[in-house]
């Protein structure tokens, strides 16, 4: 055993906190070379590493390698790294700090073994990934009610989680993190938990409403990992589950319908966000081990597709302060290195040949077919005409071209620059040579994603998809809306619902908060009859536990008090 | 930079009136070269056990992505009536 190999996770969670305290010029150093070194650790871990740490009665392991978790957490890593060399010159460092805490947990939670360190992790970077769109307050009054929105929705995500893991575990009596199958209520919970964080319905809101709220980086970073995180939870949790094709089909839609209307720019690559995940959730629910190999080669091409997009997009709202598309047009004109570079990702996402789209996400239609479920592979195919619709053609249509804006801003400084053409280099180099990530992928593979056939019904279907867009251009014009969500029922009716009950008749509102807090009081006085004393919380816990959740608290106390916004 | 002076000869080719033609033009070559395969090869059909051939027939991709797309967009435009809001709806 390799006493040298710690958790990956742990290198960019500690570094991201120990990034404010450094100068800005090693600073510039630390933000590359800690996620270089998370990757080295990623491929040194080997399965025979684990690291077990006793919690209660049980038995945690932070340093459990699947193959699965091994190509998450590669492309999450170099996220960080190529996301924070995009962040270097213009984030803040609480963002970037915050960025690393949330790339960390999130490579954390692909070498959980057990589910209790996976909730743990699983809680960091919903405070991770709240902090990165809180530290764009001051440039973005809309920031700060994003911010809290997304994270009450991910706080009810991990509640409703812990519940099932609670429940599982009393069910079951282990803590291990492995395959479920979604037939009870604590393994529903679970399944319930993770969709959540997948922006599944009814909660597909929030990957639209907060994500464009941050700055250019930090949308870069929030792109890559919660969703991708829950790709993998489930993949690892409910492969085969057939109530997620049903799930996965309505996100591919929902992404399609609401982009076309959206007129954002990073709201379209935010919702197309939900799309994407949508396929790799329809084939986890197929289950077949091409479909798994398709889901994970699909979510690595895409966090580095999508992270390019962005990239693109953010360079955009960067050097012109708009961000609607109603606003921009003629850019490539002046900006011709962020126009490419956008262009090219939304030929990957679009899965033209020659790019990681084409390689990759074709492994989840033929997964359809060899499954046999011909409405599924149908719809998959329109859904991929689709993808071209909404992000491989309007992104770049509405922002590089359509009218000329007059605007003429330069391209943003070396480092964006960089970084989009390094996303650029891997999503082609993927697509020419797609034995790079067929060779990481969890099952053995056998397939030509180049044969003849492919190639040209990909051609004829994409052609002419863009055909129907060009034909139908009228229709899409630009307008200055949003469209309504289920989220309206939390932002709108219930609020509205509130202010009218305060307004009207007042006299309601203190019964209904005593009767709330004694509800409370009750809960609370059974809990302490019942496991007080001689309860689980009561026992004798090992001084030195103790020592170190009070040294957590600590930790966690003076990076808040830094961090509070100025 | 767009002065004021002769606009039309100022703009980028790509905004010229005059040369709005010739783009649908090529976008048309580009079509037709696409499916110029098709009186050449046959596909293969993947749900022959389900006896759907559909996928096999001659130019299915070409009017299903042409299909879909239209049937996407006009969706997308009819649930606009409903679901569209001034996109300061949510401000206070």
């Amino acid at each position: 055993m390799n006493s040298l190999v710690i958790p990956p996770g742990l290198i960019l969670i500690l570094g991201g906190l120990l990034l404010p305290w450094l100068t800005p010029r090693l600073r510039s150093f630390a933000a590359i070379g800690f996620p270089l070194l998370t990757l080295m650790m990623v491929w040194l871990v080997t399965p025979e590493h684990s690291m077990k740490l006793a919690f209660l009665d049980y038995e945690l392991d932070i340093l459990h390698l699947t193959s699965e978790g091994r190509v998450f957490a590669t492309v999450f890593a170099m996220m960080a790294g190529i996301g924070a060399l995009y962040a270097l010159k213009h984030a803040r460092i609480l963002e970037l700090s915050a960025a690393f805490v949330y790339a960390g947990s999130a490579i954390g939670v692909t070498f959980c073994g057990d589910l209790i360190s996976f909730f743990v992790f699983w809680e960091i970077m919903a405070i991770g990934s709240t902090l990165v769109i809180w530290a764009n307050c001051h440039q973005n009054k809309r920031a700060y009610g994003a911010s809290m929105r997304y994270l009450l929705v991910h706080l009810l995500g991990g509640v409703i989680l812990m519940i099932g893991i609670a429940a599982h575990v009393a069910n079951t009596g282990s803590v291990e993190f492995t395959a479920m199958k979604a037939d009870n209520f604590a393994t529903i919970m679970i399944m319930i938990g993770f969709l959540i964080n997948a922006g599944a319905p009814p909660f597909s809101a929030w990957i639209a409403d907060a994500y464009p709220e941050a700055s250019p980086s930090g949308t870069v970073f929030l792109s890559a990992f919660t969703t991708k995180t829950a790709v993998f939870a489930l993949l690892m949790g409910f492969p085969g589950e057939s109530i997620l094709i049903y799930v996965g089909m309505y996100m591919v839609f929902y992404g399609i319908i609401y982009a076309l209307l959206e007129n954002d720019m990073r709201r379209i690559l935010a919702y197309s966000i939900v799309n994407q995940v949508g396929f790799m959730v329809v084939a986890i629910g197929i289950g077949s081990e091409l479909a798994l190999n398709g889901a994970t080669a699909h979510a690595f091409a895409h966090i580095i597709y999508k992270g390019l997009l962005l990239m693109s997009a953010g360079s955009v709202l960067l050097m012109t302060g708009k961000r609607k598309c109603t606003d921009l047009g003629g850019l490539f004109q002046s900006m011709p290195v962020t126009a490419i570079n956008g262009i090219i990702g939304a030929l990957a996402i679009s899965a033209v040949p020659l790019t990681s789209g084409f390689v990759t996400k074709s492994l989840e239609t033929s997964a359809a077919a060899e499954a046999g479920l011909p409405w599924v592979w149908f719809m998959l195919v329109a859904a991929s005409a689709g993808v071209f619709l909404h992000a491989g053609i309007k992104f770049p249509w509405f922002v590089f071209f359509q009218k000329d804006s007059g605007l003429r801003p330069p391209d943003p400084p070396w480092n964006m620059r960089l970084a989009m053409w390094i996303m650029s280099f891997l999503c082609i180099l993927i697509g020419i040579v797609p034995g790079i990530i067929y060779g990481i992928l969890p099952y053995t593979l056998d397939y030509k994603p180049y044969t003849v056939d492919h190639v040209v019904t990909q051609m004829q279907l994409l052609l002419f998809a863009g055909f129907a867009f060009f034909a139908l251009l009228a229709l899409m014009k630009r307008t200055l809306t949003i469209s309504l969500d289920l989220d309206w029922f939390y932002r709108k009716l219930m609020f509205g619902l509130i202010i009218w009950i305060k307004e009207n008749i007042p006299q309601l509102i203190a019964p209904v908060i005593t009767g709330f807090k004694n509800f409370g009081q009750r809960k609370f006085d059974r809990l302490v009859r019942v496991h007080g004393p001689q309860g689980i919380l009561a026992r004798t816990w090992p001084s030195a536990s103790m020592v170190l959740w009070v040294a957590v608290l600590l930790a966690v106390m003076m990076i808040l008090h830094y961090m509070r916004p100025d | 930079m767009s002065k004021n002076t002769s606009p039309e000869k100022q703009k980028h080719w790509l905004y010229r009136e005059e040369n709005r033609r010739t783009l649908w033009i090529i976008q048309f070559a580009i079509l037709f070269i696409a499916i110029l395969p098709e009186f050449f090869m046959h596909h293969h059909a993947s749900f022959e056990a389900q006896g759907i051939h559909l996928d096999a027939s001659s130019t299915f991709y070409a009017w299903y992505g042409f299909a879909t797309c239209a049937a996407m967009v006009l969706g997308a435009k009819l649930l606009g009536y409903v679901l569209k809001r001034k996109d300061d709806y949510y401000d206070d």
